[in-house]
């Protein structure tokens, strides 16, 4: 039934990242130790995007998530002495990011794995779409007025609006 | 039988698979070759460099340069390296150790995989992915994380200094780098490292993209922390920079690292704005590819080392302020520009077909681009005119103010 193939061996691997990361995340006791996990974490990721043949997700995962977001976050750490010295592995919200947490397992359980769990070889496994997506398709996906445009619109006009009061806050008040 | 192993490097899998050999075993041998070399080169390529650099620097400074060691010091390096390699490894008391002993690796990895994607000849390419350009800014994020862990992990006050101002530096000029690769990914409308070589092979995106080719390099310039950008290893300041604690092979990898990333920035600015391997008879003769994009790389590199030994550093402050109040303006406006008068051309019916290799096929379009470039180059600098007269005569009407006060002052004392 499993076959023993190149991807197959890949996955496992990509999963032991993603799967290992994330435990390091939630149990190291150094908050850089975290950050450096999440990066394995994140990293694991990208590479299940390569093996669904998805190369411009997976690098904009890497670009993204491991170049900039990921950075910040050490950045944030190291620049705020009181938590870089942190060892406790719980604060008092625990329980929120737990409910958080359990509540988002069950909604991805319930709305994708269960449907491609439940009916195996009819509809559910079958790919929704024969048109295989290339970074082109990508592309004209979401300028196309048919498709994907507005909601790119609203993200570019969400982020442009982020810029923008970033430079606001940062600017210097003394000069004016 | 025999014919299959005439050319090995083109035809090594299926030559081993007429010895009787497995088919997946053959292809995976093949590859395994041809990984090992792609990533064997650059490294010793890199003991070249090093001897280059030290040459052309000391004929900078009017002395000669290494010269005992072999031939016009040739193996001065390899002497180096044997010494870096026995050198006693210190590791820092307070050092987070595997952190520490993993940074020099990742800063390794986040050059030599670039080459994976570097197409050297019209058939040798390691992978030729279809996100290529994309690809290579996002293993340079791998370069920015290799600097914070180095300096994070050596518990070092000036190597956390160090490393911060050389993160916020590579995380900033990464902005108009990427805005740069923007335009020759419009014009050959691929992201693919081939396609992109490919389409240069009728005219250089060095005429069409003109602004974009210098964004790039000077962008480049401090990507990989060469003069005037040099602020990743400021000796004068803070001492070294974020690999301080590093001795013996380890400090070896980061140096050797640098030397590596500036030659691929010069590599990559080869395929990507002068036509890769592109050049005479590069078709017939694969191997003749290669060297004209040895060539090409060359031409760019030494003229990097020159700057080098020549032009003093910029202050930290200086150089996010060119980057971002500079560069990054300048790549928005030149997208917006080379997108319009793209479009332009494409309206006027003057766009090449993707497969004509003409050179006069491609001169309608490239003149009209160049025109564009040349128009903002102009508009940049007359902007730049003018805001250095209004700075100088600023500074002369306070001079002259001061002057009359003190003139003042002198008459009033007596």
């Amino acid at each position: 039934m499993l076959q023993l193939n190149v991807q197959t061996i890949a996955f496992f691997i990509f999963a032991i990242f993603a799967l290992g990361g994330a435990l390091g995340v939630v149990t190291s006791r150094n908050l850089i130790h975290g950050a450096l996990y999440l990066i394995v974490s994140l990293f694991g990721g990208a590479g299940f995007f390569v093996l669904l043949s998805a190369p411009f997700i997976a690098v904009v995962q890497v670009l993204v998530y491991i170049g900039a977001i990921a950075i910040l976050i050490i950045f944030a750490v190291m620049l705020t002495r009181s938590m870089t010295g942190m060892r406790e592995l719980f604060n008092s919200q625990w329980w929120v990011s737990a409910l958080v947490g359990v509540l988002l397992f069950i909604l991805l359980a319930v709305a994708v794995i269960f449907p491609m769990w439940g009916n195996s070889g009819s509809e559910g496994s079958q790919p929704k779409s024969d048109q295989v997506a290339t970074t082109q398709d990508l592309g004209v996906a979401l300028v196309d007025g048919n498709q994907y445009v507005l909601p790119f619109e609203v993200a570019s006009l969400l982020l442009t609006g982020a810029m923008i009061g970033a430079i606001v806050i940062a600017r210097d008040t003394t000069e004016d | 039988m025999q014919s299959t192993c005439v050319d090995v490097i083109e035809t090594l899998a299926p030559c081993l698979a007429t010895g009787g050999m497995d088919p997946g075993l053959a292809q995976f041998i093949s590859i395994l070759i041809g990984v090992v070399l792609v990533t064997l080169f650059p490294l010793v390529l890199v003991i070249l460099l090093i001897w280059l650099e030290r040459k052309i620097a000391a004929r900078v400074q009017d002395r000669i340069g290494p010269n005992r060691v072999g031939p016009f010091g040739l193996f001065q390096n390899l002497a180096d390296a044997v010494k870096l390699i026995i050198k006693e490894d210190i590791t820092p008391a307070g050092a987070d150790r595997l952190i520490y002993n993993v940074a020099p690796i990742t800063a390794v990895l986040s050059t030599t995989l670039i080459w994976a994607v570097v197409p050297f000849s019209p058939i040798h390419i390691g992978v030729d992915l279809s996100i290529g350009v994309l690809y290579f800014v996002a293993i340079g994020s791998f370069g920015t994380l290799s600097v914070i862990m180095a300096g994070w992990s050596s518990n070092n006050k000036y190597a956390l200094l160090g490393s911060f101002r050389a993160v916020a530096a590579l995380v900033s000029y990464e902005v108009p780098t990427v805005l740069a690769l923007l335009i020759p990914v419009l014009l050959t409308g691929s992201m693919g490292m081939e396609a992109i070589v490919r389409a240069q092979i009728g005219m250089w995106f060095i005429v069409p993209a003109l602004v974009s080719a210098i964004i790039f390099y000077v962008a480049n310039l401090a990507e990989t922390g060469r003069a005037p950008f040099d602020l990743i290893e400021a000796e004068s300041e803070i001492v070294a920079g974020y690999n301080i604690e590093y001795s013996g092979m380890k400090f070896g990898l980061f140096m050797a690292n640098e030397f590596m990333h500036a030659f691929t920035a010069n590599l990559l600015f080869a395929v990507i704005f002068l036509g890769g391997w592109s050049g005479p008879l590069a078709e017939q003769i694969p191997f003749l590819g290669f060297i004209w994009l040895m060539v090409k790389t060359f031409l760019l590199y030494i003229p990097s080392l020159i700057l080098r030994a020549t032009i003093p550093r910029v202050r930290i402050d200086q150089m996010m302020s060119f980057n971002w109040k500079f560069l990054v303006p300048i790549s928005i406006v030149n997208v917006l520009v080379t997108a319009f008068l793209l479009q332009v051309v494409k309206a006027l019916g003057w766009m090449p077909a993707p497969d004509n290799y003409d050179f006069l096929a491609h001169v309608p379009e490239a003149l009209v681009l160049l025109i564009g470039n040349l128009l903002l180059i102009a508009g940049v600098l007359t902007m730049l005119r003018n805001a250095g007269r209004r700075e100088r005569e600023a500074t002369e009407a306070s001079e002259g103010e001061a002057g009359r006060e003190a003139d003042h002052a002198i008459v009033v004392a007596h």
